[in-house]
């Protein structure tokens, strides 16, 4: 029988397409902007999360605070990091290896077309090995440098596909081209196996000491320094070790440090914290607007219950009960809802991967990702369609207990 | 009019009795009264027409016997039932299978087919769909629409529609038929039509028709006239 209501439903709705349009206006913007929102959000976060790659994970990241101006982390730092710190750090018990990190931009040229770039450093002798391992480097393509290699570098998977990097340059790079670094001609010995992050897969990866010879980068303002503890156990105590220390070196009080000491764990739960404050922020607009909905189709319900006086007089004389008229406008409003969150879906998921097609062919970036999981479309659908006969309760009920003989006495 | 003479006076062949039934309502500190102490018995396969000027209580006579409203006194049986203290929905229930209305305004539901109208009653008694579909079809037939049944009311003409109602009154197997003012928005021809299937209904189907009108000449297909005023039952007229 719900079958046959529900197609009863759907001819009133279709009745009176546009004021059932206009009613959905409200729900599917509300729902929409759930699914871009959060959508894009979680696209965010997983491309954030991949980034850190750039440290590993049973590390120490040493980063300077207070920056004074965008950039890479630590470029802009009122006091940066000095290059002296990372060998003193060295000898704090419970570290097994602490080296600077340089994280530069740097002008591109290759094919005769020019474009800035991200320069990283790679460490030289011992500690080479211990990043290599750190990050799980590898080159699909050539090889790693070695400690024999003068103007050598290792290059992103990006620069060697057909792709945005590929139009960029006129062609894809490949091991044994020679490319041009803040006017300074390199040769490219390996590409960089991908891994999904920019760090790895759109950066320029070069000897340390070069990096500063050709003043890509500053040697007294180190981005981070990287510390490999002995055991990961003890990470927690390495870390108030190497506050400690400094504290004294630089001179601050404990709370007003002007560095930071943080495992990547503790970076991504701060980042991730910040992202689900934006998405609350977002689910919350969303829910007000909903509810906005909502109100329009208690609203539109009403109208069709006044509106539909003589109906359902009709109906109840051939023998529909009151809970027959609640039904039937209950399944109506319901649909309302839900068809309303059906077109949001498809609005918020069109949005959200056209954003993402939008950023990656005009930025060239990965950054800018969608992920939209079933379980948030399928709550959405679900939420809509409570939320479109929770508003129409009131209305369904004021249908079912219309006494019928006013009811047929209205003239329409 | 062979059935009607061979009706007997035994209580059973009652289907509705009317027991100094009175509807009396309130508008603000004045009560009116709409029916004063009717008293109506129908028998079954019997052809009753009540007629009455405006205000006479013809309306609310309907709306008893149609089980669409309770009296304020006095006691209403369907197949000696009491229905007069029964609450709204086992009304309608008992409307859905008992009674088949016919409206002057014809009453079709405007978003449904001639067909979907016709199942209506039937979706309400939760007849398998089917069943549903092949009776309304049969019944349409028989009111000669066979070649409108997905036709939208609005598509259909005065008559047509009434036939529709007529089709949609019989879904049920009723025990009585109950029409209000059944040709009033018809021309005399099409309302002559209307009148051609009702008759033939009680005739060759043996339905209780009861059938509430203003207008003798259609009153007169009836084997019974019963005259209203005043909520009351002041004359009548048999065959």
């Amino acid at each position: 029988m719900i079958k046959d209501y529900f197609l009863i439903a759907v001819k009133s709705l279709t009745k009176r397409k546009t004021r059932t349009y206009l009613t959905m206006i409200g729900i599917f913007i509300g729902i929409a902007a759930v699914i871009a929102l959060i959508g894009l959000g979680e696209g965010l976060r997983v491309a954030i999360t991949s980034q850190f790659g750039f440290l590993g994970t049973d590390v120490l990241g040493v980063q300077a605070a207070g920056v004074a101006a965008a950039g890479p982390p630590g470029s802009g730092a009122i006091n940066p990091l000095t290059s002296d710190l990372a060998e003193k750090i060295e000898k704090i018990s419970g570290v097994e290896a602490a080296f600077n990190r340089y994280l530069s931009a740097v002008t591109l040229e290759f094919n005769d077309k020019q474009k800035i770039e991200f320069a990283i450093s790679i460490p030289s002798g011992t500690n080479r090995k211990t990043l290599e391992k750190m990050v799980n480097l590898k080159t699909s393509q050539g090889r790693l440098l070695t400690d024999a290699d003068r103007k050598k570098v290792l290059v992103g998977d990006n620069y060697a596909q057909d792709s945005s990097f590929g139009t960029t340059f006129g062609r894809p790079l490949k091991a044994g081209d020679r490319i041009i670094l803040n006017g300074v001609d390199f040769e490219v010995v390996g590409i960089i196996e991908k891994k999904g992050s920019f760090i790895f897969d759109d950066a320029v990866w070069m000897d340390e000491d070069e990096m500063i010879e050709y003043g890509i980068s500053d040697e007294e303002r180190v981005s981070t320094i990287a510390v490999k503890v002995s055991d990961v156990n003890e990470i927690g105590k390495v870390q108030l070790a190497i506050e400690k220390f400094l504290r004294k070196e630089r001179g601050v009080e404990e709370g007003e440090e002007d560095f930071s000491v943080e495992t990547p764990q503790s970076a991504l739960e701060s980042l991730n914290s910040t992202l689900y404050a934006v998405q609350l922020f977002v689910t919350i607009i969303a829910v007000i607007s909903l509810l906005v909905g909502g109100i329009g189709i208690m609203n539109t319900m009403y109208t069709a219950v006044l509106e539909r006086t003589k109906e359902i007089g009709i109906m109840k004389s051939l023998g529909a009960r009151n809970s027959t008229i609640f039904t039937l406008f209950f399944i109506e409003s319901g649909l309302l809802g839900m068809i309303g969150g059906i077109i949001g879906v498809i609005l918020g998921l069109s949005f959200a991967y056209g954003a993402a097609a939008a950023g990656k062919t005009l930025l060239g970036s990965d950054l800018i990702q969608a992920s939209v999981s079933w379980s948030l479309i399928f709550g959405s659908l679900a939420f809509s369609f409570i939320l479109g006969t929770a508003f129409g309760v009131l209305p369904a009920y004021q249908a079912s207990r219309l006494n019928p003989v006013d009811s047929l006495r209205k003239v329409k | 009019m062979a059935r009607a003479t061979t009706k007997t006076e035994k209580k059973s062949d009652a289907v509705l009795d009317l027991k100094g039934v009175w509807k009396i309502y309130t508008m603000g500190d004045v009560e009116v009264p709409a029916l004063s102490g009717l008293d109506l018995v129908v028998k079954r396969g019997e052809f009753l027409s009540i007629m009455g000027p405006s205000g006479s209580g013809k309306s609310t006579a309907m709306n008893m016997i149609g089980c669409l409203d309770v009296p304020t006194r006095g006691k209403i049986y369907l197949e000696g039932h009491d229905i007069s203290s029964m609450s709204e929905s086992d009304l309608a229930q008992i409307r859905g299978r008992k009674i088949g209305f016919i409206f002057q305004q014809f009453n079709l539901i405007n978003t449904l087919t001639a067909l979907e109208n016709v199942t209506l009653p039937m979706i309400f008694q939760n007849m398998p769909r089917q069943e549903r579909i092949t009776k309304a079809k049969k019944l349409l037939e028989l009111v000669d629409l066979g070649d409108r049944m997905h036709h939208k009311p609005t598509e259909l003409s005065g008559g047509q529609q009434q036939r529709v109602a007529i089709a949609r009154a019989l879904c049920n197997d009723p025990e009585v038929i109950l029409a209000d003012e059944p040709t009033g928005n018809l021309d005399s021809k099409t309302g002559g039509t209307v009148m051609d299937f009702l008759r033939k209904l009680h005739e060759k189907e043996g339905k209780t028709i009861i059938m509430v009108t203003h207008d003798e000449h259609v009153a007169k297909n009836a084997d019974r006239i019963e005259f209203l005023r005043d909520g009351k039952i002041i004359k009548t007229i048999k065959k």
